[in-house]
């Protein structure tokens, strides 16, 4: 993997404005190819609009979207290495599924027949049936098919599991690990289980109203925060100069999460203290920090007044 | 349950799986241990980080690539691991129990009759990664 290599997904200052919202607010990124990201935030946060704008199935109001250096929008060369996926994929009414993915494969260079067949076997698609016929778990199935056989150089999925179990959940993660480890692609994920997708990922990109939140490699982000948790005194005197994520007490007893990579030393302080330290998973950190900013942002003097 | 956990980076958690298993003898020296790619779909995580922490393991020279074949463990690895265990064992493993005794007012020579105890009945620890 070249690192000098043109970034698969370049956005500068992209702005998307409606009447009265501006559901992208400035957003800059630079992710470079042959990764998977995680596209995180709340509903309405602006993630299906930057994918919409990024596969060039909506225009930008300002600012500028690359793929592979260029813009995507009604450029044919470059919409045919991508595919997207959204949560409510449509298809032409009396369409199977058959012959859905026949109209993937000849869209798609690198479709792989053989893989779509073994996807279709292990969620038990029904091929025949009339696509929209079929249940809403075997549907969001018919585009986790076609997102993985496409192999397109970028693959979006935004919350694709709709309807899936649990079982066919962890085939569709199971299967994007095996087939990205033998082709690597860039793959952005967008979802809302983000603990169960939270160690297939190596970057992660969160987005709130509109903004980037958190722009970091995942195992960076691991192990960055703790939560600290014992008599209110001894936790405020421990956590003393950190940034704080989330406050909460009970009676004379508090848990803070905060920004910190502890030492070995600082550790045994907090054992020598009686405090409990325990990790903040992925998706504790994505929320914490997401209402931490939140907070920052449309009352300053709140999280003062939690001190 | 995946023996992954939250508290640091997943590649480091796999370099000392790998490490575990040298140390129990679980995967001898001089024999292949699996693939980045099956580390990576084991413990369902991205294949970059699995990547990360085996070559963690080669740059430390408890493993080494033999090119087109795979990743092999270093004659002496078990030996190295042995020496900078040891060197951490005082510091992880016997201040946390000075200090819980200490709390619960367990005495040296109580403390002592109970490892002499533990070292004679329990068994020794050979869980594999696989």
């Amino acid at each position: 993997m070249n690192e000098n290599m043109t970034p698969a997904i370049e956005v500068r200052n992209l702005v998307k404005s409606y009447k009265d919202v501006e559901a992208l607010d400035d957003i800059t990124l630079s992710l470079a190819a042959n990764r998977i990201y995680g596209l995180l935030g709340r509903n309405g946060a602006g993630k299906t609009t930057l994918m919409s704008i990024l596969t060039g199935q909506g225009y930008a109001t300002s600012g500028q979207a690359l793929i592979f250096g260029t813009n995507p929008y009604e450029h044919d060369e470059t919409l045919s290495r991508i595919c997207f996926i959204r949560e409510s994929q449509r298809y032409p009414d009396d369409f199977t599924a058959t012959q859905a993915f026949k109209a993937a494969a000849m869209f798609f260079k690198n479709w792989d027949h053989e893989l779509a067949q073994r996807l279709c076997t292990e969620f038990a698609l029904p091929l025949k049936r009339r696509i929209k016929k079929l249940s809403r778990g075997q549907l969001s199935a018919v585009g986790v098919v076609i997102g993985m056989a496409s192999r397109a150089e970028i693959t979006f999925f935004d919350e694709p599991y709709l309807g899936l179990d649990a079982v066919a959940r962890q085939i569709f993660y199971d299967r994007l690990i095996e087939d990205y480890a033998q082709h690597p692609r860039t793959i952005v994920l967008s979802s809302h289980l983000i603990d169960e997708i939270a160690n297939l990922l190596e970057h992660v990109v969160v987005i709130d109203k509109g903004k980037i939140m958190l722009d970091e490699d995942a195992e960076t982000l691991r192990g960055s925060a703790v939560a600290v948790m014992g008599n209110a005194q001894k936790v405020a005197d421990f956590i003393d100069g950190y940034e704080v994520l989330h406050r909460d007490a009970l009676g004379s007893l508090a848990a803070v999460t905060i920004k910190a990579r502890l030492t070995e030393t600082q550790r045994q302080m907090a054992a020598e203290l009686g405090l409990e330290l325990s990790a903040v998973p992925l998706q504790q950190l994505v929320v914490r920090t997401t209402l931490a900013e939140a907070t920052k942002e449309t009352t300053p003097d709140s999280l003062e007044a939690l001190k | 349950m995946s023996v992954i956990d939250d508290s640091r980076p997943i590649f480091l958690q796999i370099a000392e799986l790998i490490e575990n298993d040298i140390v129990s003898g679980e995967i001898r020296e001089e024999s292949q241990v699996p693939s980045t790619n099956e580390f990576a779909a084991y413990h369902r995580i991205n294949p970059a980080t699995a990547a990360k922490g085996v070559n963690l393991l080669v740059e430390s020279g408890i493993l080494y690539k033999k090119r087109g074949i795979g990743m092999f463990v270093s004659t002496g690895a078990r030996a190295q691991l042995l020496a900078t265990r040891r060197k951490e064992f005082q510091h992880q493993y016997i201040a946390p129990l000075a200090r819980e005794a200490r709390k619960l007012g367990i005495t040296g020579a109580e403390l002592t009759v109970m490892i002499t105890q533990s070292l004679s009945t329990e068994e020794p620890e050979g869980r594999g990664i696989r």
